[in-house]
């Protein structure tokens, strides 16, 4: 009976009795379900395109981070630095479709899985190898990102929103939109559609698909840009970040690997579970169920909804 | 056809360094071989450089300066374990025929697995305050060093001090006191003395657990703290755990003269951090570069070039923890050549050495090192001193001291230091008495 | 010219249907059981029995698993890691309950448990397909994970939350602990990976085999052959769990000798497990053994090969340059042999048929 109590009646009880701090874990959850969306992101891009599952999302995010930073301590100013990071992530595209992509045409998706995997180790050795295993902070003021934080006096209490998280949740936001005009209403967008669809189809009508491939590798990389700065801003940049890259998987399975809005939708339901499943709950058990609740959120969603919520149903041909 | 001769051609040489490295033979005895355990790459680099060039340094000052210890030059060579257990034992496996003098670790995680070995292979392990805490027995573990505290002193000494701070150990009663640790070996180590600390002390313990894999989103440990507002709060992190910590105690505006963390975090963990003003954590030796010693190291070995470290990097915190490991490991070496009378020393003579270490003020200044570090002194059945530390406090800028050096509380730790001991000692069936003799009783 | 099977007739339906039916396949595994267990042994330095040869048999054992999972069955399993740690625990739990049981027994029983909690996991196969699958393997990972730290009746309750390996013997030889050889140590964990092997490929051969990789083809006419897709299912999982559990145990007690298994059996050993499975060949047992040797041997041949080829090396540049050359071979082996290494090998057994012809 007590244990009962403290599952199904305690939590929401302490929700009601400090609404200032639910209000803060909700926000919270929003904005790490935002930077998940972020990465789910690149993810999504590059499996609606090419059917591939980028396993190099992560370490895509560490070196344009590192690139950025890099750059910047070497002596270039912000903008610029800006600028020769977002070429060296075009000139990645260009190098990973030319000698990964090309190569492995209409292999099965695992294969290509394990293509990615040997990129990422192999960014992993070079980014080291350049850039040095430091941590490095993310060169916030250089590139206007604000500082500082927001207090409400509300609900009894107070709520914190730092600057830095509302820039964030904003550029997401932007980015999301953007891509979405973008894949409904230009050329080039409609094209990855088609891929998306059927190689072979796209093929047939003229699109040049190493042509599209390579565009959707640069956007995946300048949304991986974007999340390095953004997660950097918040902690700082180093290999230790690459690990969070797996955090996106339950979003992506909540959304549905295909899908953009999806990608955003499961990032906000994640995060927003995540963080109030461990404040609320975790306690009960120990604490640090953070590692595997969304896991569960996610394999909870699946149950109902084989492909995701908005994911492409799985249609089996016998 | 062209692949399928280059496939040919890569097995072959790949299979020609296996073999070359299969039969690889001993280094040649007229020096003293120190492998040194890094981690330069991996999730905790950013602690792990600073330490790998401290000590590669101060070793490379005195093959420079002195021409090695007692006339022998010393043998560095670096083995990269990433803080991985396996990469660990690699480094182990590979250093071992190279008759290694001594062993470091620098990761509880590969200490663990090494300790049941270095009594079989005769290789003294140097766990400078990490490892089993339990290892300062040296009646039961021999070959097993972890100067100048173990986790449980570093425990007492933060509590003494949270105790000066309020007036009195007794005036702890009542209070809340919060853990924020590492969810694994190290973090939970202290744990079971922490509670029963509070039970004898009257104060209630909250714990906050960070799971290895989310050290870098804390968010959800600090809202808790939020909640709780424990009166004071402990950390036991390392590498980017440090410096989330720090961010997130700013951020959720924790007062930082309340936040106390075991002696790891470096100036890069809280530099980046505005409001890390405040934050104390232990400490048993000096910062900055105004001891001999360390302007020896800058003469011989940074302006010379013979350094990894980038200058204004000499004298930070960790580089002077690398410092410190880096003296001991010498200090063992020439105590075991003066034990012994030979020149070139091998384990067995470096666990002697290690076991009657006598670092006293004398002997400080004899090295260069005066007012660096506290006095040492080990024995056959105390492999671990447990020395008083101090507190320091970051100002913005630098670290500075803010107490005296506080003791830790033996009557606590002893009595759980030793049921640690025996109660590893028979888990462990077959576990070896002690047959190495004493130099030194204690 | 080799590999003609020319002249072997076979006379009865047992030699038609065994598992090495050309003579030569026989003599190739006889010369390989030679070397393995007598050359190496006898000519090999501790520092390749120990660091490279065991490693390579405890991560083809979990290969092996994983393959009957996702190469056959076509299940794919994130959550290998987790498995091993089940295995590592309940040989540590039995061991100390047990303190007389033979330590092969209790390596070889800890598979049991292994292959419940993978049962358990395994449920959400019979609803969610392919790669949406894998997050259900993923929770086991990080749930099982989480379990491993917050469960102290896991770890006997000691301080340092590790698993203390003691000294145990088979035959009054001491195989566990400091003080086990070697080689000793070798000739265990080489004996359990044959049988290990030897049984799983009899299984694979057979009907249950059968039944997995119809399953894997296309599971629906599968069922309306008659084949029970959630004992299929759940039995491929406990079959590979178990073979996971067993890894694991071996790595703990055999390999490892005791340490904190939290970072032992993490996310990146589950994702090591499969692309050793993927770039070895899937459905493929001799594609285990080639991955395991191309993931785990690999970069500890580079790393501490190349310094000694005499190419000067600092210890963090070795490791760079490790995992440069072993992301660069990923990528090359895979670019010309998608399929993985054991069909690399299949091609070769061809070309030795038609040698010295080209085709």
């Amino acid at each position: 009976m007590d244990i009962l109590f403290k599952i199904l009646i305690d939590p929401f009880l302490q929700m009601g009795s400090a609404p200032d701090l639910l209000v803060q874990t909700i926000w919270e959850g929003f904005v790490t379900g935002v930077l998940y969306a972020l990465i789910a992101l690149g993810f999504v891009l590059i499996f609606k395109a090419s059917g591939v599952f980028n396993f190099a999302q992560g370490i895509m995010v560490v070196f344009a981070g590192l690139t950025l930073v890099g750059l910047y301590e070497m002596g270039l100013p912000a903008p610029i630095a800006l600028i020769v990071t977002l070429l060296v992530m075009y000139l990645l595209a260009v190098t990973i479709e030319r000698v990964v992509l090309r190569p492995l045409v209409n292999q099965p998706d695992i294969i290509l899985f394990m293509a990615t995997f040997g990129i990422t180790y192999f960014l992993i050795g070079l980014g080291e190898f350049i850039f040095g295993g430091n941590p490095k902070q993310m060169i916030s003021e250089q590139l206007y990102l604000p500082k500082g934080s927001l207090e409400f006096k509300m609900l009894g209490g107070f709520v914190q929103l730092q600057k830095i998280d509302i820039a964030a949740a904003v550029i997401a936001m932007i980015m999301i939109i953007a891509l979405a005009l973008f894949f409904q209403y230009t050329r080039i967008g409609r094209a990855l559609r088609a891929v998306a669809d059927s190689h072979k189809a796209a093929l047939s009508v003229g699109i040049s698909l190493n042509q599209i491939w390579v565009i959707v590798w640069f956007a995946a990389g300048i949304v991986a840009l974007v999340t390095g700065i953004m997660w950097g801003a918040r902690s700082d940049v180093s290999f230790g970040l690459q690990v969070i890259a797996l955090k996106a998987l339950p979003v992506l399975i909540l959304g549905g690997f295909t899908s953009v809005p999806g990608a955003i939708i499961g990032g906000l339901i994640i995060g927003i579970g995540e963080k109030l499943g461990e404040f609320y709950w975790g306690p009960l058990v120990g604490g640090g169920i953070e590692s595997w609740l969304a896991y569960c959120i996610a394999l909870f969603f699946l149950l109902f909804r084989p492909q995701g919520l908005f994911g492409d149903k799985i249609i089996e041909r016998i | 056809m062209k692949m399928r001769k280059t496939t040919l051609g890569l097995a072959t040489a790949i299979m020609a360094g296996t073999l070359m490295m299969g039969f690889e033979a001993a280094k040649a005895q007229d020096s003293i071989f120190v492998p040194l355990f890094t981690y330069r790459t991996g999730p905790f680099a950013g602690s792990g450089i600073p330490i790998a060039d401290g000590m590669h340094d101060y070793l490379t000052m005195l093959n420079e300066r002195d021409g090695g210890i007692g006339g022998v030059k010393i043998a560095i060579d670096e083995c990269e374990t990433g803080y991985d257990t396996k990469k660990g034992l690699e480094c182990y496996d590979a250093v071992k025929p190279k008759n290694p003098v001594i062993i470091n670790p620098w990761s509880t995680g590969i200490t663990l697995p090494l300790i049941p070995k270095a009594s079989v292979d005769k290789i003294p392990v140097l766990s400078m305050a990490y490892g089993l805490s339990a290892s300062a027995r040296g009646d039961i573990f021999p070959w097993v060093f972890n100067p100048p505290d173990t986790y449980w002193d570093g425990l007492g000494m933060i509590l003494r001090y949270i105790g000066t701070q309020e007036g009195g150990l007794e005036k702890i009663k009542g209070k809340k006191i919060g853990y924020i640790y590492f969810d694994g070996g190290f973090g939970k180590e202290p744990i079971p003395l922490f509670e029963q600390l509070a039970k004898d002390f009257g104060f209630e313990l909250k714990l906050y657990p960070v799971p290895p894999g989310e050290m870098q989103n804390q968010s959800s440990q600090w809202l808790a703290v939020r909640r709780d507002r424990p009166d004071y709060m402990v950390m036991y992190g390392w590498g980017a755990m440090n410096t989330t910590a720090v961010k997130e105690a700013a951020k959720v505006s924790y007062p930082m003269d309340k936040f106390i963390s075991i002696w790891w975090p470096g100036e890069d963990d809280v530099r980046g951090t505005e409001g890390a003003k405040g934050f104390k954590t232990l400490n048993w030796h000096g910062i900055g570069t105004d001891y001999q010693a360390l302007k020896d190291i800058q003469k011989f070995v940074v302006d010379k070039g013979l350094s990894k470290a980038p200058k204004d990097k000499v004298g930070e915190l960790l580089y002077n923890r690398g410092v410190y490991n880096s003296l001991l490991i010498a200090e063992g070496i020439a105590t075991a050549q003066k034990l012994t009378g030979k020149k070139v020393v091998d384990g067995a003579d470096v666990r002697r050495g290690l076991e009657s270490l006598n670092i006293d003020e004398a002997r400080l200044k004899a090295i260069g090192l005066a007012g660096f570090t506290g006095t040492l002194q080990l024995s056959c059945n105390n492999h671990n001193g447990h020395r008083p530390s101090f507190v320091q406090q970051w100002d913005g800028a630098k670290w500075v001291k803010i107490s005296d050096l506080i003791e830790p509380m033996p009557d606590k730790v002893k009595p759980a230091l030793d049921a640690a001991a025996q109660d590893y000692a028979e888990k462990n069936a077959g576990w070896p008495k002690r047959t190495e003799a004493c130099d030194k009783p204690s | 010219m080799f590999y003609r099977e020319t002249g072997q007739f076979k006379t009865n339906y047992a030699d038609d249907m065994a598992l090495l039916p050309i003579l030569q396949d026989r003599i190739g595994l006889g010369i390989i059981l030679f070397v393995a267990y007598v050359i190496i042994p006898f000519f090999g330095n501790d520092f390749l029995l120990s660091t490279v040869m065991i490693p390579f048999l405890v991560f083809s054992l979990a290969a092996i698993g994983l393959n009957i999972l996702t190469g056959f069955t076509g299940l794919i399993s994130l959550g290998t890691g987790a498995f091993m740690g089940v295995g590592a625990y309940a040989c540590y739990k039995l061991s100390s309950v047990f303190p007389d049981l033979n330590i092969l027994l209790c390596i070889v029983f800890s598979g049991v448990f292994s292959a419940l909690i993978g049962v358990l996991f395994g449920l959400p196969s019979l609803r969610i397909k392919g790669f949406y699958l894998a997050v259900a393997t993923l929770a086991a990972q990080f749930f099982l994970q989480w379990c491993f730290v917050r469960i102290p009746w896991l770890y006997n309750y000691n301080v340092s939350g590790a698993i203390e390996v003691s000294q145990r013997s088979i035959f009054g030889v001491v195989v566990t602990g400091a003080k086990a050889a070697p080689e000793s140590r070798y000739i265990v964990m080489l004996v359990l990976v044959t049988l290990m092997t030897w049984v799983a490929a009899n299984v694979l051969s057979g009907r249950i085999g059968r039944a997995f990789m119809a399953v894997r083809d296309m599971d629906i006419a599968a069922e309306l052959m008659g084949i029970d897709l959630l004992k299929t299912k759940l039995l491929a999982f406990a079959f590979s769990s178990f073979y996971a559990g067993v890894a694991g145990a071996a790595m703990m007690f055999i390999w490892v000798g005791g340490g904190e298994a939290n970072d032992s059996f993490n996310i990146n050993q589950s994702f090591l497990i499969l692309f050793m499975v993927i770039i070895g060949g899937l459905g493929s047992l001799l594609g285990a053994f080639l991955g395991a040797a191309f993931i785990s041997s690999l970069p500890t041949i580079l790393k501490f090969g190349l310094p000694a080829l005499g190419i000067p090396l600092a210890g963090a540049t070795a490791e760079h340059l490790t995992y440069i050359l072993v992301g660069g071979l990923i990528l090359f082996f895979l670019v010309v042999e998608p399929h993985g290494l054991a069909r690399l090998w299949q091609i070769g057994k061809q070309k030795l048929r038609m040698w010295p012809f080209p085709y």
